[in-house]
């Protein structure tokens, strides 16, 4: 098993995204380090715009997450709907 | 008419992968000449997958909303002085090592990626490195910006880019982007693309930004952080390069399994800088060095090449040394810096005594063994008045360009000392890994421009050391370089907070 | 605690860094001062690049124009990134509100088919030629020497890249998202006759050595030729036949243009500012160029605005030439 993961600037935004990114990855670990929040998994981790859009009570394109990503690691799949990171065993 | 709604792939193919056409007038390979000379087989260029499709008027909305961000930071920092909310004034010399060593890396890469987003033949692959170009010249212009303030009232940051082109621990990092950048583009995506972006830089950006918050610099971390966010675009690409080249073509492992042997071992050297910048140029700390290669190298790139197992690649060469000298390099590299600092263009110190506690629990099995002793004599002299510097200058490895300081792993007393005989001419090498690396290319390594042996052979002015820092590298002798302890940086810090 | 600072002992120590410093003196200095010069390497480079041994890794020597300080190439609109991208983000928040208002009022539906048809066959090619001119700017990006001018070809670059996806999206809102209007736009650009000149012109571009020639040959000679036939005449000639809203879609080239040729006569007159021999070579250049381009243009200008349409645009060209000292 590896770990994949995603690290956000610790801001008002980015604390919406962690929620909606804890309810559709029950597995995430959220690690608080000085002005960065990293959230891992194995193998798996997914960021859905529905549940951020829920969380923020905004529309929020997944392309906006960029804004506040610090890095990442796994194989990226990006489109309207998700990001998904996830290494192949 | 009803229009039919475009999802995100179909609508990047649509706009921005049928740009180009079939030449009917003039050889396409004479528009994209470099593309064969490395002996990777392109078979398919559209097989390339897009890792953001990301489209210019996204862009522009998106980096400009990052840049307001960012700059409405930088200005709030110089109108509040926030250079005097820094935890302690020795924490600006990382700053010093970072525009002087770091920034005109993003220059290169700016220029590299240029390069290869005009060179590749396919628009995709293209377009993703010119995005990334971009980046790379936002990263060297909002790092100016953010140091700007701080060259106000701190010296040593004055005339980075001069420092760059001539100083000698700065070949080090220097050599590397030129290395990349000399190569063909296909090893530059491999050198900088992945292993740089996708391994090293997280080591780099990630920890040392986290400690540049511990430490009070909002202005360094917000860049750091905003930096950060294109660096993510930038990893991914660097991974889908390497998937693109294995899955184009067999004959392509073997090259490629190469350029990552060589490029990883030339990263973990390069990164031997920031190693001690972690562990002694940061004030409050967040991890150690070993802590944060555990982190980001070790478990990351782990499950990286436990990833790319699937297309034949193992892990880099000399892995299993690089996990041993984690427990080492930093503690080597601010040794060498300590003794040499009367030429380097910033200042050195002994760790408070605090610190050498800190870094005991954190290397159990070598600090106190090896490393803490060194620091006991040295602060046993410096109370008697004798701060002592090492007068020799050093000799370089020719490969990484470190001078000669990294020991056997098996004997951690023993220097590491390699040679090879080109063409009659003898030349040195910090390890296996810098020796091969010459071994290989042997036309290449030979230009390499040594600084300490250009000071021999008079390139650098002089007669003396002193001469050479002040006219041919421009430093404020007595101000930029020397122990923290008496400058001018400390006495204003001082002065600003009202200590005697 | 609470410290209280006394100003004075706030005083800098200098003003800005040591390079702008010796170029402007000991004072203040801007954004654009501090991110442009001296930031590109000079001296000391470690290998000559295996694909290209002859020359350094940066090396002046990459064009026939000789100029002293490479820095002289000032941006009048004083573009780094950073304020690049935010003026770039706000000409594309007022298009991307054309393109909305456009498409939610399905304007297309006021244009008839003959006038539908003449966009596909003459606008919407347009988008390989802005890729053409992505790649020739990032070849001086590339290959150009100091900040101050690879940076604005840098900008160029990306801006042409974004030009090349919002005429696709022009044809993607004419052909209701299927892409058959640029499946049919390509087609012209491979197979019409009046697109062959053009097509062979930028395929020459794309072959040329000297980056300096390359960017004159884009963004002087063939720039300033089309954006009159295209942006002026054509966009005239559009709005006679009442498929004026186009204009609300071609909004970001109009004041893109406007933008560029500030740079681009700014380089202009610098380098012929500098030396007689630059300018014997930019007006060399600028005939050979000129000349390929009249004739590779004819067809097309004729085909899309009548005969006298070529004479107009080359009249503006030849001014725009005149004014940088060049004749
Ligand atoms: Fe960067
Ligand atoms: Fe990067
Ligand atoms: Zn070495």
């Amino acid at each position: 098993m590896s770990k994949v993961y995603i690290a956000l600037q610790d801001n008002d935004e980015s604390r919406y995204i962690v929620e909606a990114i804890e309810d559709d990855n029950a597995e995430a670990t959220v690690i608080h380090m000085p002005a960065m929040i990293r959230i891992e998994a194995e193998n798996f981790l997914t960021v859905r715009r529905e549940t951020v859009e829920e969380k923020m009570g905004r529309d929020w394109d997944v392309q906006e997450l960029h804004i506040n990503l610090i890095t990442l690691g796994g194989n990226v799949d990006e489109d309207d709907e998700q990001l998904t990171l996830t290494w192949n065993e | 008419m009803a229009a039919k709604k475009l999802n995100i792939k179909d609508k990047y193919r649509l706009l921005t992968r049928d740009l180009d056409w079939e030449f009917s007038y003039q050889d396409h390979k004479k528009a994209f000449p470099f593309e064969e000379f490395e002996g990777i087989k392109i078979t398919d260029w559209s097989k390339w997958e897009d890792p953001f499709r990301l489209t210019m008027d996204a862009y522009w909305k998106y980096q400009a909303e990052k840049e307001r961000k960012l700059y409405a930071i930088f200005d709030a920092f110089a109108q509040n002085n926030g250079q005097l909310n820094i935890s302690d004034p020795r924490y600006v010399n990382a700053l010093k090592v970072f525009l002087t060593g770091v920034s005109p890396l993003e220059y290169q890469a700016f220029q590299g990626f240029a390069h290869t987003g005009r060179q590749f033949g396919g628009v995709g692959a293209r377009v993703a490195c010119q995005m990334q170009s971009i980046d790379e010249l936002r990263h060297v212009q909002t790092q100016v910006h953010a140091m700007s303030h701080y060259n106000k009232f701190f010296d040593g940051l004055q005339d980075w880019s001069h420092m760059h082109d001539r100083v000698w621990y700065l070949s080090v990092p220097k050599s590397f982007f030129n290395d990349a950048r000399a190569a063909g583009p296909f090893e530059f995506m491999v050198a900088i693309g992945f292993s740089f972006e996708y391994v090293l830089t997280n080591l780099l950006f990630v920890p040392f930004m986290s400690g540049a918050a511990y430490n009070g610099d909002m202005a360094t971390v917000t860049f750091g952080f905003s930096a950060q966010s294109d660096e993510a675009r930038h990893m991914t690409l660097g991974l889908e390069v390497i998937k693109f080249l294995l899955e184009q073509h067999e004959d392509n492992v073997p090259i490629v399994q190469k350029w990552i042997d060589k490029w990883f071992w030339r990263g973990t050297r390069l990164l031997t800088i920031v190693s001690m910048m972690m562990d002694y140029m940061l004030p409050n700390k967040v991890m150690s060095w070993k802590e944060a290669w555990e982190v980001y190298f070790e478990e990351a790139g782990g499950a990286l090449f436990k990833d790319l197992a699937r297309y034949g690649i193992r892990m880099p060469k000399h892995a299993d040394l690089i996990a041993k000298e984690k427990e080492h390099v930093s503690h080597q590299a601010w040794w060498i810096f300590y003794t040499h600092g009367h030429a380097a263009g910033f200042h050195t110190w002994i760790p408070t005594d605090e610190e050498l506690d800190w870094l005991s629990e954190k290397y159990p099995d070598t600090f106190d063994k090896y490393y803490r002793p060194r620091w006991e004599l040295a602060k046993e002299m410096e109370a008697k008045g004798e701060r002592f510097y090492t007068k020799a200058l050093p000799q370089l490895c020719t490969t990484c360009q470190i001078p000669m300081g990294f020991t056997e792993m098996d004997n951690p007393t023993q220097i590491s000392y390699r040679e090879s005989i080109y063409k009659d001419e003898r030349y040195h090498f910090c390890s296996d890994g810098c020796k091969e690396i010459f071994d290989e290319e042997p036309e290449k390594y030979v230009q390499s421009w040594l600084p300490v042996h250009q000071i021999f052979q008079g390139n650098c002015g002089g007669p003396d050391v002193e001469d050479v820092l002040r006219d041919y590298y421009r430093m404020n002798v007595g101000a930029d370089n020397l122990d923290i302890k008496g400058s001018p940086d400390e006495e204003r810090w001082k002065k600003w907070k009202g200590v005697a | 605690m609470s410290i209280e600072i006394k100003t004075a002992t706030l005083e800098p120590v200098r003003n800005t860094y040591a390079n702008v410093e010796r170029r402007f003196g000991d004072k203040p200095a801007t954004r654009y001062q501090e991110a442009t010069y001296d930031l590109q390497s000079e001296a000391n480079f470690h290998y000559r690049p295996l694909w290209q041994p002859d020359l350094e890794l940066n090396d002046p020597r990459r064009t026939a124009i000789v100029m002293q300080d490479w820095y002289a190439f000032k941006d009048p609109r004083q573009f780094y990134y950073g304020a690049y991208v935010q003026q770039r983000a706000k000409m594309q928040e007022v298009a991307e509100s054309n393109y909305a208002f456009f498409e939610k009022r399905d304007l297309a539906r006021f244009i008839s088919d003959e006038v539908r048809a003449d966009i596909i066959r003459y606008l919407v090619p347009l988008r390989h030629v802005e890729h053409t001119a992505n790649l020739n700017n990032m070849y001086g990006t590339a290959y150009g020497f100091g900040t101050a001018i690879t940076q604005a070809l840098l900008f160029n670059g990306m801006d042409r890249l974004g030009m090349a996806q919002y005429l696709s999206r022009i044809g993607l809102i004419l052909d209701g998202n299927s892409g058959d209007a640029l499946v049919d736009a390509k087609q012209q650009w491979m197979e019409a006759d009046i697109w062959q000149g053009l097509r062979a012109l930028c395929e020459e571009t794309l072959v040329t050595e000297d980056w300096f020639e390359v960017m004159v040959a884009q963004n002087l000679v063939l720039d300033a030729l089309l954006t009159d036939l295209v942006y002026r005449q054509f966009d005239n000639k559009l709005n006679e036949q009442g498929a004026q809203d186009i204009g609300m879609l071609t909004e970001f080239m109009q004041l893109w243009n406007k933008d560029t040729s500030r740079w681009m006569d700014a380089v202009l007159k610098t380098a012929v500012a500098e030396s007689d021999e630059n300018r014997a070579l930019l007006a060399q250049w600028i005939e050979t160029w000129r000349g390929k381009a009249a004739e590779a243009l004819a067809p097309l200008a004729e085909a899309m605005l009548g005969a006298e349409a070529l004479a107009e645009a080359l009249e503006l060209l030849d001014k725009r030439i005149a004014k940088a000292g060049i004749k």
